[in-house]
């Protein structure tokens, strides 16, 4: 499984990181930081995370 | 169960979920979404916001469904004009009719209209993107006077933005004293005027609209008092109309929205579900009473938890013992600043507290029912949104609920029956 961000998208909304904690966090500037290649057991979280990013900028990708 | 159909009603947000995550809940048979607009489903907040300040394509805009979904058959540009529940059939407006054997009411809201003489041409509503484009052609025009009637949520966004792009004569007209009061209470509401009012946006609070001016199109204001602002655009945002008429006649309890249960199912049949902003819900984290939550983070939420068990109705399986109890979220940027909700503020709207901060600068402030923190809103910018998410968590370990389920009747509640984006206003 691959995570695709838009970080040209991304305002840092920080809703991926409640959803899916385990492959998204904020640094302590309050930006986005994330793993682009997680578990594949991490699927269903990072497809939550994907459903609730507002600006809708992650993507999973097989 | 992999054969029979769901027929989804409403191609948006709701919609797409609702598709998505009857797959991702087992259900392998045929999945038919009917939507009146022409457009797969896009995302609704940047249209108060990039849309009308020009900052974004429908490209940018539209959700891509899942892979999961390839081969949901899309009804675009058809409306629903009638559904017969007794014999499981949605009645569309090219003349077809579709059977189901179960069915998604994911048809949302539209724009609550004013009801005053005078034209209507120069008069806007956003809520589609072909709104938003037709109120950012007239937005651009050199020395155009706009008066956005309605200080909730979606008229200060619209008024926010109109700055932003160089209007020099905004004015939001409300009848309550304070923008946004409704939903956020005194002190935030407050703070959030002062900001407006720094940035160059005018108010005329605590007066309605009694009518229009201009002959073929608006040309000014008339408020209650008598003034009348100049303007050669209107923008109404006075609140939401749920669109359910199409299921009339069903004996379902459609007064404010769909009335479910909670696992959202229709009218006792475990066969219909509503979801989004249409459905009027228990949340069994609150009250129990049923409300309405016009918040982006519904669509999600509901289509998980009905699509589970309306799957699992379909498939002779039981559903899910947990009912349904989200945790409603909410943002909405305004010029340089953004404010980010979690739970359910209105609900503890008279105990306003101060959590961090302070309302000059970037404040995060908690609402409660007793000792309970019910919802907290922050207002500023990274920091405050930051600092209120650390609060979401002691709003998601609060103990429930704080009042216990009366009955599913809003009428003897003292809370209001939706937590509405918009403030309400006349
Ligand atoms: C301008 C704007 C800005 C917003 N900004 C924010 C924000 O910043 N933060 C936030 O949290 N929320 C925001 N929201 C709220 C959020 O966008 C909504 O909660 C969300 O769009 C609801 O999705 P839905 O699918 O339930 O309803 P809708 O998006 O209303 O979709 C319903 C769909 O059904 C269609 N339909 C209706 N009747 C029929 C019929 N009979 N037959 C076929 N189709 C039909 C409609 O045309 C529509 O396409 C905003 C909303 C708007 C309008």
């Amino acid at each position: 499984m691959k995570v695709v961000v838009d970080m040209n998208k991304c305002q840092d909304h920080g809703q991926c990181v409640f959803a899916a904690p385990d492959v998204f966090s904020m640094d302590d500037g309050g930006h986005l930081l994330y793993v682009s290649d997680p578990d594949d057991a991490l699927r269903d979280e990072a497809e939550e995370a994907a459903d609730v990013c507002p600006l809708q900028a992650i993507r999973i990708e097989d | 169960m992999s054969s029979g159909r769901v027929v989804v009603v409403g191609a948006s947000m709701a919609g797409l979920r609702a598709a998505e995550q009857l797959r991702a809940a087992g259900w392998t048979g045929a999945v038919t979404v009917v939507g009146d607009e022409p457009h797969m489903p896009y995302n609704r907040p940047p249209l108060s916001k990039e849309v009308l300040a020009g900052k974004a394509s429908f490209d940018s805009l539209a959700l891509t469904p899942k892979a999961s979904t390839a081969d949901v058959e899309w009804r675009l540009g058809t409306r629903a004009v009638a559904a017969r529940l007794d014999e499981r059939a949605v009645d569309l407006d090219d003349g077809s009719t579709l059977a189901y054997d179960g069915l998604v009411i994911a048809t949302g809201m539209r724009p609550r209209r004013l009801r005053c003489s005078g034209p209507r041409t120069g008069r806007h509503t956003v809520r589609t993107l072909a709104d938003a484009r037709g109120l950012r052609d007239e937005l651009t025009r050199p020395g155009v006077r706009v008066v956005v009637v309605g200080a909730g949520f979606i008229g200060c966004e619209v008024a926010a933005t109109a700055v932003g792009l160089g209007v020099t004569e905004v004015t939001v007209v409300d009848p309550l004293p304070l923008p946004m009061v409704g939903p956020l209470g005194e002190l935030l509401a407050r703070a959030l005027l002062r900001r407006h009012e720094e940035r160059g946006v005018r108010f005329a609070l605590g007066t309605g609209v009694a009518g229009f001016e201009g002959d073929d199109r608006v040309t000014g204001v008339v408020l209650g008092d008598g003034t009348v602002l100049p303007a050669d655009v209107v923008v109404e945002s006075v609140g939401s109309v749920a669109n359910v008429e199409w299921l009339d006649g069903n004996g379902v309890d459609l007064g404010d929205g769909v009335l479910t249960d909670e696992w959202l199912r229709v009218g006792g049949r475990p066969e219909v579900v509503a979801v989004g902003d249409v459905a009027r819900f228990p949340n069994a984290r609150y009250d129990g009473v049923p409300r309405r939550v016009e918040h982006w983070s519904i669509p999600t939420d509901t289509a998980k938890h009905a699509a589970k068990s309306l799957a699992a109705h379909l498939a002779g399986r039981e559903r899910e013992s947990a009912p349904f109890a989200p945790l409603p979220t909410f943002w909405s940027d305004q010029h340089d600043f953004r404010l980010q909700s979690f739970g359910a503020p209105v609900l503890g709207i008279d105990d306003v507290r101060v959590l961090d901060g302070d309302p000059d600068g970037e404040v995060v402030v908690g609402y409660h029912i007793g000792e309970r923190l019910v919802g907290v809103v922050a207002l500023g910018g990274h920091t405050a949104a930051a600092k209120a998410a650390r609060y979401r968590t002691d709003l998601l370990k609060q103990p429930t609920p704080a009042v216990p389920s009366t009955s599913t009747s809003t009428s003897t509640s003292a809370v209001p029956s939706a937590l509405t984006v918009q403030g309400a206003s006349k």
